[in-house]
């Protein structure tokens, strides 16, 4: 008799219960949501024939340009690609991987993003335009830097763990990262989910006045969240007075985070996407207040499925650091050494990347060169803007923003639902009245 | 009436005058070598985010009651609060100094990373939350979880501390002279050496206090037995 493999225990599940019987606790990884979900794949886009007339693919011009933070800030970012770089630590990630990120992005003439830990000196000498986050740990919060930045992030969460606080294994508390964060080195810290000093919408409003106030409203502010409750999230933000929103689907990344909380918590970008512009059309501010949405971006065709949706930007994290030489087949015999290989390793919170990018040890940081690296995620926003235009000028469009969910159609059921446009080759959004 | 050798003392009245105007002249006025170090702010009304991204040696007298963040991320500055003060008076403070007349609502001198912050009254709940290395000295009684996930600096309490202190707590210093209701995850009492009776007096001082005996303090501190995950302690959060 052959053998047969259980779908419900198959040999995946089958490992981690071993695993856990073993351990006696919950698996940590880095990297973002691998089971198969809705996802900008199950749309296409509708190319134009005779009921639309396209532009000249090579010849005719199709702007990428985007500013971001118009509602309120005296100094809106402007960006000259609808592609920015999502915010990752320095403690999560080595120094000359954040300076190449910024590098990379400002070569192309977008933001890239602090992180939960601070803003370092290389990564604000390397990036023209820089966003600052506030966490709730606050770590490395100081107002020296608030004003250095181009614009604030307030975090409340991020797609990989609604709810969630952030995790820093002690491999990873290097005495410069333990340092920038007030902590003791080599300890497993675990931040805190919530704000220290402000709970709810009412008192995120005060909060982004006093930040409005030490900056001199020049700056603008972000409101960052993970999917979940999106059309209520949404609102509220736009209440507490936010300039732009960032909306991070459930496939977004991290450096750190339970398994089960990567894979379990959350909604899908898809959907997000769709929930988030309802929010704002509702209150009359589409495009008002600009929508930067993330989490499994990994092409122009993403970029041009989300902005289609109402998306004013996209942001990536996972894919940039893939471009800077995560997974990389050039260094298959350092990740044997530990245990994986290229295309499969995920486990960034170790800090043992053998390419030098998710680590503090100084030997492995080495290794990564942020020029190089810049160039490589140069390379690859370049590539995704004119995958990005291609498709915009296929639909008749001179500026990527004027995509619309008119020029969208939906392979699956779900995905029509999700993202409430017709299933390909019907008239047919399940879930809407006419359903 | 001024006189010559007086120095002059701005006034600005927030009955009069947008909030905005008057952080914009404090920000400004730290880059002029002729601005007055001297500010008084009458009719507060219980804004908030009075005085807030200072950056100067000024001296900033509020006569009254504040909202929320007033003296938020202060630097250099004596910033002194003639009233109450609602959440998050100074947090993320640098440096300078912020007094507190009255009473201050909770998570007062949150994730601050330096200077000194006196309560002269009470504190409400999470009073030090988050502290990265300010010190804070209340003169009466602070609330529950207080010096939660406290990090660096110093909390002394003149009065009662309530539930959970110091939860999560890594290495700030915590001094209580009254009643603690009850210690959170990770922290524990620990001995009076000389170098925290040293720091129990410096810091006595330093807020002007000489009616306390300094030897009716008790130290409470990290355990470190939560810095790394150990499942074994999984029941203890």
């Amino acid at each position: 008799m052959a053998l047969r493999e259980s779908a419900l225990f198959n040999r995946e599940v089958i490992a981690e219960i071993q695993r856990a019987a073993r351990e006696g606790v919950y698996d940590i990884r880095g990297f973002g949501a691998k089971r198969r979900l809705p996802h900008f794949d199950d749309l296409l886009l509708l190319g134009a024939s005779v009921s639309r007339y396209p532009l000249e693919g090579y010849r005719e011009r199709c702007d990428t340009n985007v500013v971001l933070g118009t509602r309120h800030a005296k100094r809106p970012l402007e960006l000259d690609i609808p592609i920015t770089i999502a915010g990752m630590s320095f403690g999560a990630l080595s120094a000359p991987a954040k300076e190449a990120l910024g590098r990379g992005a400002s070569a192309m003439g977008t933001s890239t993003t602090t992180g939960d830990g601070g803003m370092t000196p290389e990564e604000r000498a390397a990036s023209k335009t820089l966003v600052y986050q506030l966490l709730p740990s606050r770590y490395g919060m100081n107002p020296d830097d608030l004003r250095r930045a181009d614009a604030i992030e307030i975090v409340i969460g991020q797609g990989a763990k609604p709810g969630g606080g952030g995790i820093l294994l002690g491999q990873k508390i290097s005495d410069r990262v333990a340092e920038m964060r007030d902590l003791p080195p080599g300890i497993d810290q675990r931040s805190a989910c919530r704000h220290p000093d402000w709970t709810g919408p009412d008192d995120l409003e005060i909060k982004i006045e006093e930040l409005r106030e030490i900056t001199d409203w020049e700056k603008p502010i972000f409101i960052k969240i993970g999917a979940s409750r999106t059309y209520y999230d949404v609102a509220l933000a736009v209440k507490a007075g936010a300039d732009v929103i960032v909306l991070d689907g459930m496939q977004g990344g991290t450096a750190a985070t339970q398994d089960v909380f990567i894979e379990h918590v959350g909604i899908p970008t898809l959907p997000a996407v769709r929930l988030a512009v309802d929010a704002l059309q509702e209150l009359g501010m589409h495009r008002r207040i600009q929508l930067v949405v993330s989490g499994g971006i990994r092409s122009g065709a993403d970029v041009a499925k989300a902005l289609a949706l109402g998306a004013d930007a996209v942001s990536i994290g996972v894919a940039a650091l893939i471009a800077l030489g995560d997974n990389s087949p050039a260094f298959a015999s350092d990740y044997e050494r530990i245990g994986t290989e290229p295309g499969f390793y995920d486990d960034w919170q170790e800090g043992r990347d053998p390419v030098g990018i998710s680590t503090q040890d100084d030997e492995l940081a080495a290794r990564f060169d942020p020029e190089l690296g810049g160039r490589r995620l140069a390379n690859y926003l370049r590539t995704m803007v004119l995958e990005t235009q291609t498709l915009a000028r296929a639909c008749g469009k001179s500026h990527v923003q004027n995509l619309e969910p008119e020029d969208l159609v939906a392979l699956t059921v779900e995905a029509a639902a999700m993202a409430r446009v017709p299933l390909a080759g019907t008239n047919w959004i399940p879930g809407t009245p006419d359903g | 009436m001024a006189t010559g050798t007086e120095p002059v003392v701005e006034v600005v009245d927030l009955a009069q005058t947008p909030l905005r105007d008057l952080n914009a002249r404090l920000h400004a006025a730290a880059d002029g070598p002729d601005a007055p170090r001297r500010w008084r702010v009458s009719n507060p009304g219980g804004r908030h985010a009075i005085a807030v991204g200072l950056d100067a040696p000024f001296e900033v007298d509020v006569d009254g009651h504040v909202g929320y963040y007033c003296a938020g991320m202060n630097q250099q500055a004596v910033v002194r609060v003639h009233g109450n003060c609602g959440v998050g008076v100074a947090e993320n403070m640098m440096s300078g100094s912020v007094v507190v007349e009255g009473n201050a609502s909770q998570s007062a001198g949150a994730t601050g990373r330096g200077g000194l912050l006196l309560i002269r009254g009470d504190a409400s709940s999470r009073c030090g939350i988050s502290m990265k290395g300010i010190d804070i000295v209340v003169r009466g009684d602070v609330g529950h979880m207080s010096a939660f996930m406290a990090q660096k600096g110093r909390l002394l309490v003149c009065g009662d501390a309530g539930d959970a202190l110091g939860d999560s707590i890594y290495e700030a210093r915590l001094y209580v002279r009254g009643a603690v209701a009850g210690l959170g995850a990770d922290c524990i009492e620990k001995e009076v050496h000389d170098e925290h009776a040293a720091e129990i007096r410096t810091l006595l001082d330093q807020a002007g206090i000489d009616d306390v005996d300094p030897t009716e303090f008790r130290r409470y501190g990290s355990a470190r037995e939560l810095y790394n995950f150990k499942v074994d302690h999984a029941g203890e959060f």
